[in-house]
C-alpha cells in the first residue's frame, strides 16, 4: 500500500536528496574554507620579530650640538633624536600623529616641526599647536659610555 | 534570494543571458568513458592554480638578485602558509606540463587533431611552448645555485645557433651574462609576458573547441552524445577534486625544496640539471660527439629538434589519412617510437647518468 502511495515515493526521494545536498554542500564548504583561510593568512605579512631593532646605536654624544635633531631608521620607521638647548637627549617616533609624515627638529623654533601641516610639538613631544591630535610617541633613550641607544618603551 | 532574481533579471534585460542559458542546456559533448579526455581540462584547471598562487607569491617576492632568494626565504619560512602556497606553485607548474603533454599525445593518438581542427592542434602546441616557457623563466627566480646554473646552460644553448644566436642570448640574458638583469628580464617575462600570451591562445584554444565540439575517435562513430551541464562538468569536477587532493598532498609531504642561494663566482655544483622536461634534451646534449663530421654536435641537434617540431605541428597536414576517417600506421608508429624516446632519455637523465 505504502509502495504504491505517489507522495511517500516523492518524500523519501526528497529525503535522499536532501540528504545527499547536506553532504556535498558541507563537503564544499570545507574545501572552501581550507583554500579561503590560508590564502587570507598570508596576503598579510608576518609581524616583524628582528630582535636587532630592539636597541638602535645613534651616535656619541659628542655629534650633537645643544639645540640639534637628527632622523634615524628605527626598524621599520623613522625615528627623531633630540638634544635640547639644555644638553638633555630625547627620542621620539619621528611619525607625526596627524598623518604619518615625518617630522624634523627646528632649531629656530626649539620645536619639533611636521612641514606637511605645520604641526608642532614641544621639547617633550607634546603637541602644541597645529593638526596633530596626540603627542609623539617616546623613546628610550640610554647612555652608556658616551653611546646614545635608543629603545622603545616596555 | 529577490535580489539574486531581480539582478538575474536586470542583466537578462541587457544582455539576453537567456539564450546563454538555452545554448549551455543543449550543448552535448561525446559520450565516452576514457580518461585522456579530461587531461585538456585537467591542464586549465592546473592553469588557473597558477595564476591564484602566482599572485599571492607576487605580494612577497622581489625579483633582485640581492633580494630573491631572500624573499623566497621569508615566504617559505615566515609568512603564513607561505611555503604551501610556494610548494603549490611549484609542484602544479610540474603538474601542469605533465597534463599538457599527456593531452597532446592523446590528441596525437586519438587523432583527435585532423580536419577540421588543424589549429586547434597549433594553438596547443604554441601553449605547451610558452607553458615551457613559464618553466624555463619561473625556474631561476629563486635564485638558487642550481637555477642559476640551469639558467646559464640554458640560455647558452642559443650561442649555439649560427649568427641569430648570439643576439637571442643577449636578449633573454640581458647582456653578455646571467646577472641580476637575467633575473629581472625573466620575471618580467614570467609574470607579464608569458601570461598574457597564454590568455589570448587559450582563449582562441577554447573558443575552437567550442566552436567545433569535441572530437571522437575514428572508431566510434556516430558517437552518442551526453549533455556538456551538468553531466560532463560535473565529471570534470570530480576528476579537478582528485587533482587537488594528488597537489595537495605532493605539496604538503614533499615541500618544494629552496637550495643555497646562488653564487655567481662559484664553481657549479655537481648535479646541475634543467627541470625534468627539458633533460631529453639535455640528455641528448650530453651524449652527442662534440664533432660529427666536422659539423658542432649541439648544432646538429637543434636541428634534428627543429625538424621534428615542425614536422610535430604539421602532422595535421601531414596525416591525409586520418582526415577522410582511415588510420595511418605509420604515424602511429613514429608518434609512437617520439614518446618512446624522449621518455628513455628523461628517465636515463634523471636516475642513470649520475654514475
Amino acid at each position: 500500500m505504502t509502495t504504491g502511495d505517489p507522495t511517500v515515493n516523492k518524500r523519501g526521494e526528497e529525503g535522499r536528496r536532501g540528504f545527499l545536498q547536506v553532504v556535498l554542500g558541507t563537503g564544499f564548504a570545507g574545501l572552501s574554507l581550507s583554500v579561503l583561510y590560508p590564502t587570507w593568512r598570508f596576503i598579510f605579512p608576518p609581524k616583524n620579530t628582528r630582535v636587532a631593532e630592539a636597541v638602535v646605536r645613534v651616535g656619541t654624544v659628542d655629534d650633537f650640538a645643544p639645540n640639534s635633531g637628527k632622523l634615524f631608521r628605527f626598524g621599520d620607521e623613522a625615528a627623531l633624536l633630540i638634544r635640547t638647548p639644555d644638553g638633555d637627549f630625547r627620542a621620539f617616533l619621528g611619525t607625526c600623529t596627524h598623518l604619518a609624515c615625518n617630522v624634523e627638529y627646528r632649531p629656530d623654533l626649539t620645536q619639533i616641526w611636521c612641514a606637511c601641516h605645520d604641526g608642532r610639538f614641544d621639547l617633550t613631544g607634546r603637541n602644541v599647536q597645529g593638526p596633530p591630535p596626540r603627542p609623539l610617541t617616546s623613546l628610550v633613550v640610554q647612555i652608556q659610555e658616551g653611546e646614545i641607544l635608543v629603545s622603545r618603551q616596555t | 534570494m529577490q535580489i539574486i532574481k531581480l539582478g538575474f533579471e536586470w542583466l537578462d534585460e541587457r544582455f539576453h543571458l537567456g539564450d546563454l542559458i538555452e545554448f549551455a542546456k543543449h550543448k552535448t559533448v561525446p559520450m565516452h568513458h576514457s580518461i585522456w579526455y579530461y587531461f585538456g581540462g585537467i591542464t586549465l584547471f592546473l592553469f588557473l592554480i597558477q595564476l591564484a598562487t602566482g599572485i599571492l607569491l607576487l605580494m612577497y617576492y622581489r625579483p633582485t638578485e640581492a633580494a630573491a632568494y631572500e624573499s623566497v626565504q621569508y615566504i617559505i619560512s615566515e609568512v603564513p602558509f607561505g611555503w604551501l602556497v610556494r610548494s603549490i606553485h611549484s609542484w602544479s607548474a610540474n603538474l601542469l606540463i605533465a597534463a599538457a603533454a599527456i593531452h597532446m599525445f592523446s590528441v596525437f593518438f586519438l587523432k583527435a587533431y585532423r580536419k577540421p581542427r588543424e589549429l586547434t592542434w597549433v594553438t596547443g602546441l604554441i601553449l605547451l611552448a610558452l607553458f615551457m616557457g613559464f618553466g624555463f623563466t619561473g625556474y631561476l627566480l629563486p635564485w638558487n645555485r642550481l637555477s642559476f646554473f640551469a639558467t646559464k646552460v640554458g640560455t647558452e644553448m642559443l650561442n649555439i645557433l649560427p649568427i641569430v644566436g648570439d643576439t637571442m642570448m643577449q636578449m633573454i640574458r640581458g647582456g653578455e651574462h646571467v646577472t641580476g638583469a637575467t633575473l629581472t628580464r625573466m620575471f618580467g617575462f614570467h609574470v607579464a609576458l608569458l601570461p598574457a600570451m597564454v590568455a589570448i591562445l587559450i582563449s582562441v584554444h577554447l573558443l575552437f573547441v567550442q566552436r567545433q565540439g569535441m572530437s571522437a575517435p575514428l572508431n566510434i562513430r556516430p558517437p552518442k552524445e551526453m549533455p556538456f551541464f551538468p553531466n560532463f562538468v560535473l565529471r570534470d569536477l570530480m576528476v579537478w577534486i582528485g587533482v587537488l587532493v594528488i597537489l595537495s598532498t605532493l605539496s604538503l609531504y614533499f615541500p618544494w625544496e629552496l637550495g643555497l642561494e646562488a653564487d655567481p663566482i662559484a664553481p657549479a655544483p655537481s648535479g646541475i640539471e634543467p627541470e625534468w622536461f627539458f633533460l631529453w634534451v639535455f640528455q641528448l646534449l650530453r651524449i652527442m660527439p662534440s664533432e660529427v663530421l666536422g659539423v658542432d654536435g649541439r648544432l646538429i641537434i637543434f636541428a634534428v629538434i627543429g625538424v621534428l617540431g615542425i614536422g610535430w605541428t604539421l602532422v595535421p597536414w601531414i596525416d591525409r589519412k586520418a582526415a577522410e576517417g582511415r588510420p595511418n600506421k605509420l604515424l602511429q608508429r613514429a608518434g609512437l617510437f617520439l614518446l618512446v624516446a624522449v621518455s628513455i632519455l628523461t628517465i636515463w637523465a634523471k636516475f642513470f647518468h649520475h654514475a
